[in-house]
């Protein structure tokens, strides 16, 4: 799923790295808030959030973010859109992204897997599974590179 | 009776334009056969009235279903105000948790490293790195960590005293969807009356499958719900992941 685009300039960053710059997108503030607070928990601090696909766009196109977790059902831009968008998009394509979503139909895990999604977590959710992912997928990307 | 009546009026008719003929009387003819026009006109207007009084009273009957009335114009806004109250009243609590979840952080976080700077201190002096002058200030900072400690607990306390009494939405939002299950019961019968007084039965129906099906509900989940993360992990890695 991954390295379909082999010309990305962004710096590859490690979980290790606790700077890197994440973007939360949730319809739910409180959702957003518990994924904020728990990524602070694991020491990442550098947090910004947007309520759907659609005011998350030109936060990534101008933002620099480094990791980006999305809801899937939101009002306007879907989770599932925004991933595609961003996998459509030159500079956006190879950020990492993680979804989190109360969606669990096999049709649609097997859809964000094939739009390119990096790690898929269903809610309810716990701390440890939210960290073990985003493990997992700095993990990948740093074997990938 | 107005059937027989109707037929005994076309009979004597048809006899006169019968005789009419016979007599080749043209004109008696012609007043014969208007005549039988006018009684077939009569007989579908009847008709027609006696259906538009049947409909006119099986809307009567319909409208005049009170418990459908009720619903309609009273409990189902009801509801709707109920739900919404509920949304307010979980998103309020949650928001709340949070909060004061967010200010018990850094008391804990200050204990914490109040804790280690202490302990790190005791364990010097313990073995016996400490001179005179640096066990003064670790009395210090113990006599401070004792009133700063004791304070920042209390403020602990209370904040988890909040939280607890947060959880009261748990209840009050309990009670508010119960009274909109009945409601939904309610409407269950109204409309299952309605269908059966219109069709006479009703025919069982496959529920419509909804693309972002959200959260599944014990006892009905889809057919292609993955029942946790377990299950995800197992598909995603079956994808190569």
């Amino acid at each position: 799923m991954e390295g379909q685009e082999p010309n990305h300039s962004r710096q590859r960053r490690s979980a290790l790295d606790k700077n890197i710059k994440i973007l939360i997108v949730d319809d739910f503030s409180t959702m957003r808030r518990i994924i904020k607070n728990l990524l602070r928990d694991l020491g990442y601090n550098n947090v910004q959030e947007a309520d759907d696909g659609n005011t998350a766009l030109p936060m990534l196109k101008s933002g620099k973010f480094d990791f980006l977790i999305t809801d899937w059902n939101m009002p306007g831009m879907t989770g599932i859109e925004l991933l595609k968008t961003v996998r459509a998009d030159p500079e956006l394509a190879k950020l990492p992204v993680l979804m989190v979503t109360a969606e669990q139909k096999r049709e649609q895990i097997i859809e964000a897997a094939q739009a390119g999604v990096n790690g898929y977590i269903v809610k309810p959710f716990t701390a440890q599974t939210l960290k073990e992912k985003i493990e997992k997928i700095f993990e990948r990307i740093q074997a990938a590179g | 009776m107005a059937n027989t009546e109707f037929q005994r009026q076309l009979l004597d008719e048809a006899r006169a334009l019968v005789a009419a003929l016979e007599a080749e009387d043209g004109e008696a003819a012609e007043a014969a056969l208007a005549r039988i026009g006018a009684l077939r006109e009569s007989d579908i207007f009847q008709e027609l009235g006696r259906m538009t009084r049947e409909l006119h009273d099986a809307l009567k009957e319909v409208e005049l279903d009170d418990s459908m009335q009720g619903l309609a114009q009273v409990d189902i806004p009801d509801a709707r105000a109920r739900l919404n109250h509920v949304i307010e009243m979980t998103d309020e609590a949650a928001n709340k948790t949070l909060t004061l979840i967010e200010a018990a952080m850094p008391i804990c976080e200050g204990l914490e490293d109040a804790l280690r700077h202490i302990g790190e201190g005791w364990s010097r002096f313990r073995k016996r790195e400490m001179s005179v002058e640096e066990f003064r200030e670790l009395s210090r900072e113990v006599e401070q960590f004792i009133d700063r400690g004791n304070q920042e607990l209390s403020a602990l306390k209370s904040h988890l005293n909040e939280i607890l009494m947060a959880q009261g939405f748990q209840d009050l939002t309990g009670q508010i969807i119960r009274k909109v299950i009945t409601i939904v019961d309610d409407l269950e019968d109204s409309l299952v009356g309605l269908i059966k007084k219109i069709h006479g039965d009703i025919q069982p129906r496959q529920k419509k499958e909804d693309p972002l099906a959200g959260p599944q509900i014990p006892g009905r989940e889809s057919d292609t719900a993955v029942s946790g993360q377990d299950e995800v992990d197992e598909l995603l890695s079956s994808l190569g992941f």
